[in-house]
């Protein structure tokens, strides 16, 4: 088993107003990687609005946003055998539906090369 | 005559189960765990006599009070014989502490302080969880090793060497159950807790074993866990959850078993034989438990056994999927995942259901067959016989066994008329 780490993306705040049936969408799909025994982290929630970036030389800017005005609204930690099922997982993440995206990433673990 | 023997012997058998594990609380707080076994002497003494003047005499008016001044007497005796032991023979060779002089009190707080001394000190970590169950049905709760050995379907000589192996370890830790701090109890809280709901466990869900004892060993958590709510020091929020977990359970203890002790289905239950009264209590506790911030898994599965007790009006099973989804991110078991689906089968339909169930993995568990062949019994009935088929196969318990056997020849016939 490896861990992966589902990154949410996307140019609006997920965590603004969502409704009751976007809230149940998403605990029904985190639930379901519970009920297989292959939610390793139900990961955080990110705000969009108590956000800064800061860069070299002092400068600080507010929001997180990025050029390309994406912003990571969330991440959780999965364990499977393969990333190709960490995929599968992303691929049914309502995030998508909204015009956003999944980042799906392997965890290194201690001393592991990435090659 | 027979007849009023035996319901004589079953209330005498129930009094002596009680008193004693009150009375070897006190004395093992009295005497310390180093000398559990003085203290159990003296208190099997005072039942044996009990048992033996009550046969001639009858049972007294009071008979706690009876067994109480016979206990403190043989506690004094023992003590006596200690002194005169100490004094003559023992004096010049050791200067170290023996034990309290002073006799035991057996007033109510003394009893129920023991009492809660005792919950704290059987339910330790050193031991294992299965241990600390049996230990807790042995000293908590006067249970003989025939009982427990009965309870857990085992042999009586792998109880007695489980129970001598925790016993050793407990002495070993020298947990001071003489005062409890705050500290240590918020620190044992968590386990005590836990060990009190497997022990309602075992009694609740175990599909084998007599339908007596089970009721009997589900009376005792909530006799235990009561003690817990009753004490302002260890009653929290988790602890009140557990006690109206506990509570809604029981209240279909009746309906849920008929006669030939099959299981009923929940849907199949006759409502008129609900507890109304135990729902009430778990309404109580449930609403005492909320008056903080947090959530345990006892308040989401008595959240979930709150809503099985109301009818539906049209949001119950949604309510009670999110509360599984909830209690999924808190602590994965099989059949946690298998509740949830059925909950999802119910708001979602069988046929999505079917979906969810499939990806959960547990081609080993009978229960993860059973429930598919129930959401494939109207969509595709020959997947269901394959699963109810499997499901019987994997099962151990004639009970069950029976059950789908029956649902699979329903299916059959439904498939040979066709």
């Amino acid at each position: 088993m490896k861990e992966f780490v589902l990154i949410f993306r996307h140019s609006s705040n997920g965590h603004m107003a969502p409704t009751a049936e976007q809230l149940q969408e998403r605990m029904n799909w985190l639930a379901s990687i519970a009920a297989q025994n292959k939610l390793a982290d139900k990961g955080k929630a990110l705000s969009a609005n108590l956000a800064k970036t800061v860069r070299p030389d002092g400068v600080i800017t507010d929001g997180p946003y990025t050029e390309i005005k994406e912003f990571i609204n969330g991440f959780i930690i999965v364990r499977t055998e393969t990333i190709d099922e960490a995929v599968a997982f992303a691929q049914s993440n309502p995030i998508l539906k909204a015009g956003g995206n999944v980042e799906v990433r392997a965890i290194l673990t201690p001393g592991e090369k990435d090659h | 005559m027979q007849r009023r023997a035996e319901i004589q012997d079953d209330l005498l058998r129930k009094l002596f189960r009680l008193e004693q594990a009150k009375m070897t609380a006190v004395l093992f707080r009295h005497f310390g765990l180093q000398h559990m076994e003085v203290a159990e002497d003296i208190v099997s003494e005072t039942f044996l006599k009990a048992t033996e003047s009550w046969r001639m005499t009858g049972i007294p008016e009071n008979p706690e009070a009876w067994l109480y001044v016979v206990g403190k007497n043989k506690a004094k005796d023992y003590l006596k014989r200690v002194a005169l032991f100490e004094s003559q023979i023992k004096e010049q060779l050791t200067s170290g502490r023996s034990e309290q002089a002073e006799e035991p009190d057996f007033d109510q707080q003394t009893i129920t302080d023991s009492q809660l001394a005792m919950i704290f000190t059987v339910c330790n970590p050193v031991n294992s969880q299965e241990a600390q169950i049996c230990l807790a049905l042995q000293i908590l709760c006067g249970f003989s090793i025939a009982e427990i050995a009965a309870a857990f379907l085992t042999q009586t000589e792998t109880i007695k060497k489980r129970l001598l192996r925790a016993r050793n370890k407990l002495r070993g830790e020298g947990f001071q159950i003489s005062q409890l701090s705050d500290s240590a109890l918020v620190l044992r809280l968590d386990t005590v807790l836990r060990t009190l709901y497997l022990l309602f466990n075992e009694g609740y869900f175990s599909s084998s074993g007599k339908q007596l004892i089970r009721s009997e060993l589900c009376a005792e958590a909530i006799r235990l866990t009561l003690l817990l709510v009753e004490n302002p020091q260890t009653s929290t929020d988790q602890c009140n959850a557990l006690l109206a977990l506990m509570c809604f359970q029981s209240s279909r203890f009746e309906a849920r078993i008929n006669k030939a002790g099959e299981n009923i289905l929940f849907e199949q239950q006759d409502k008129q034989l609900w507890n109304r009264e135990l729902i009430e209590r778990g309404n109580f506790y449930l609403v005492n438990a909320c008056s903080g911030n947090s959530v345990s898994k006892y308040h989401l599965e008595a959240g979930i056994a709150y809503w099985h007790t109301v009818p539906d009006t049209g949001n119950k099973w949604n309510t009670i999927l999110q509360l599984y989804n909830q209690l999924l991110l808190i602590e994965y078991t099989p059949l946690t995942a298998l509740n949830r689906t059925f909950a999802f089968s119910r708001v979602y339909g069988k046929e999505q259901a079917i979906c969810e169930a499939e990806k959960l993995g547990l081609e080993e568990l009978n229960d993860y067959h059973a429930l598919l062949g129930y959401l494939y019994a109207d969509i595709e009935i020959s997947s269901a016989i394959i699963h109810y088929q499997k499901a019987i196969k994997l099962t151990s318990s004639n009970i069950e066994k029976s059950a789908l056997t029956k649902e699979l020849e329903r299916l059959k016939r439904i498939t040979n008329e066709k």
